[in-house]
């Protein structure tokens, strides 16, 4: 029987011929990736263990995104012993204040990861990197402390749902809708222990920025990851910066899936995630005029060049409603910097926004942008579970950049194209 | 054999409510049970007893893959998580710092609040001693079940590597 993208993959990294749904395999991993919540409890995992060496410095990556610049003395703890660990093993992927980035707008900008790769890291949004064709998913800490020890792990290797994905964008829709719309139509768990596979003529007209946001929300739909086939576009985007070999792995024509969805980019309206389950979605036309505090613009979801720009294109020349609060945060130092350059973050203040640097903050009700009780927030992030941004009786919308901007101009809920006209 | 009293929870109990971002800051264990679950029921961390049984829906465990999710439920003294199903970042977490979960569609949803549960984790049967139903838990694969009784991955690659 032929094998999916995924099971291709995992084969190559096992050393076998093949594989199918449900093997247990041990593979080889590419790169091991922590950040300054899991990589300290890995380093005690490591340690107690009773490693005193990692498998390999140049295929570790440690990120300290999420509660950087520190927020308290015990977020100051964690990065030490995350900083310490990384400079005795001398980590060559070590990510500190005034370089780092959001992790996974970060490594496939850097060329830490490219196509063809097995990767584990420990945060569930690790499955980004299947916008590259890499096999990527996210882990705990005893896995990450494993993977840094010794080079491997065990995997099952998943079933598949084939994404057959159709036709082109309308204006102010994205690959945010594309995810958040599939997730609708799944459920939160509707790819349980299985990989979506993204195929069909529609992938040809994302960009590459779109695709890293629809498996970056792969996990919202329960998979173990999401992964788009490498073209002309992929390797557009990892030349000059991924130096490693460039691997293409094609699905066979009689790969077996579950079940196949199909989706027409043409017919996708923009999309939102009502509290408190990223399936709970309504088109922006169903829910306008919901009002909101808060606007959230960033994370490792949205958090790229072109979302910058498409809440550029909304907010430049407005103001940011009475009331609103509009936080914007570049997922990383390049991104800020090409903001800076393009005259984006001057717009941005000018239409009454804070722009932060690079961090996960307020995502994950970590900083940055912590709710009160009653408060209601629109974020491009990903997810909006009870008391995710802060308080459990504050609120998160789940949306695209166009849409929250247009939201920091109205107060509420709106279409982009009722605010620009 | 475990037996204990039942806590019971719905579907998609997610990570930010087992344990919420605000108190990741402090990944000691004690610490993180003083907090679990207490964005969905503030009365679990101060009441519940040693050994007692957690049951929830479907999709246990989904979102971040904060391991701090299953050793905040281990620190508090829970014996066993039961659900109809897990999401996987945490299935895998759970078995690797060695804490015990089985899945059981129906014991999820037939057993309540409160009522006092004996499982006998070498058959994989589930009895409720307050209704007296009877369930059977999907067996985990071998080597699973052999990583839960060495006490978690690490240990068991080392007894792997000494053997």
């Amino acid at each position: 029987m032929g094998m999916t993208m995924t099971q291709k993959i995992m084969a190559a990294h096992a050393g076998i011929e093949s594989v199918k749904a449900g093997d247990l395999i041990e593979a080889k991993l590419d790169l091991v990736l922590g950040n300054d919540v899991t990589t300290p409890v890995a380093i005690g995992v490591f340690e107690k263990g009773g490693f005193t060496k990692v498998f390999d410095p140049e295929k570790i990556a440690i990120v300290l995104d999420h509660y950087t610049p520190c927020k308290d003395i015990q977020s100051a703890d964690l990065c030490k012993c995350a900083r310490d660990f990384a400079i005795k093993h001398n980590i060559k992927h070590f990510y500190d204040v005034g370089r780092v980035g959001i992790e996974h707008a970060l490594l496939p900008e850097q060329g830490i990861v490219g196509p063809g790769q097995m990767v584990i890291g420990a945060d569930s949004h690790t499955c980004t990197y299947g916008a590259l064709g890499a096999f990527s998913t996210g882990v705990g800490s005893t896995d990450m402390a494993a993977g840094m020890a010794a080079g491997e792990n065990w995997f099952k290797v998943p079933d598949a749902i084939k994404v057959e994905l159709t036709g082109a964008f309308k204006p102010f829709a994205s690959g945010k809708d594309v995810i958040l719309h599939l997730i609708g139509m799944i459920g939160v768990d509707g790819a349980l222990y299985q990989s979506l596979e993204f195929t069909g003529d529609g992938v040809s007209q994302l960009s590459m920025d779109d695709r890293f946001t629809i498996a970056n929300m792969a996990i919202e739909a329960g998979a173990k990851n999401g992964i788009f086939p490498v073209d002309e576009k992929t390797e557009e985007y990892v030349k000059g910066r991924f130096d490693g070999e460039v691997k293409k792995y094609e699905a066979d024509s009689d790969a077996s899936y579950s079940r196949t969805v199909t989706i027409d980019l043409s017919e996708l309206e923009p999309t939102v995630s009502l509290p408190h389950l990223p399936s709970n979605t309504k088109t922006v036309r169903e829910v306008a005029g919901m009002k909101i505090d808060q606007v959230v613009i960033g994370s490792c979801t949205n958090g790229r060049i072109s979302d910058m720009r498409a809440a550029h294109a909304v907010l430049k020349g407005k103001t940011v409603a009475d009331g609103v609060r509009c936080i914007i945060i570049p997922a990383t130092q390049a991104v800020y910097r090409q903001c800076l350059d393009e005259g984006i973050i001057a717009d941005l203040i000018d239409a009454g926004c804070a722009v932060s640097t690079p961090t996960c903050g307020p995502c994950l009700g970590g900083h940055m942008g912590v709710m009160s009780a009653g408060e209601r927030a629109i974020a491009t992030t990903n997810r909006n579970f009870v008391g995710r941004m802060g308080d459990t009786k504050s609120e998160v919308i789940l949306a695209n950049p166009a849409v929250a901007a247009a939201a920091a101009v109205a107060g509420y809920i709106a279409n982009p194209e009722e605010v620009l006209s | 054999m475990i037996s204990g009293k039942v806590w019971k929870y719905g579907d998609n109990v997610d990570t930010d409510v087992i344990i919420p971002a605000r108190y990741l800051n402090d990944p000691d264990p004690k610490a993180l049970a003083s907090h679990c679950m207490e964005d969905i029921d503030a009365s679990f961390a101060g009441s519940v007893r040693e050994g007692d049984i957690m049951v929830g829906g479907w999709n246990f465990g989904c979102g971040s893959s904060r391991e701090h999710a299953p050793i905040s439920i281990q620190a508090s003294g829970i014996s066993c998580v039961i659900a109809a199903s897990f999401a996987r970042i945490f299935y895998r977490n759970a078995i690797n710092i060695g804490f015990t979960i089985l899945e059981c569609p129906e014991a999820a949803e037939a057993i309540k609040a409160g009522d006092e549960v004996e499982i006998d984790l070498k058959t994989g049967v589930i009895e409720d001693k307050t209704s007296g139903q009877t369930f059977h838990a999907n067996p985990q694969p071998g080597f699973i079940g052999e990583m839960i009784k060495a006490g978690g991955l690490l240990n068991y690659l080392k007894a792997k590597e000494e053997d």
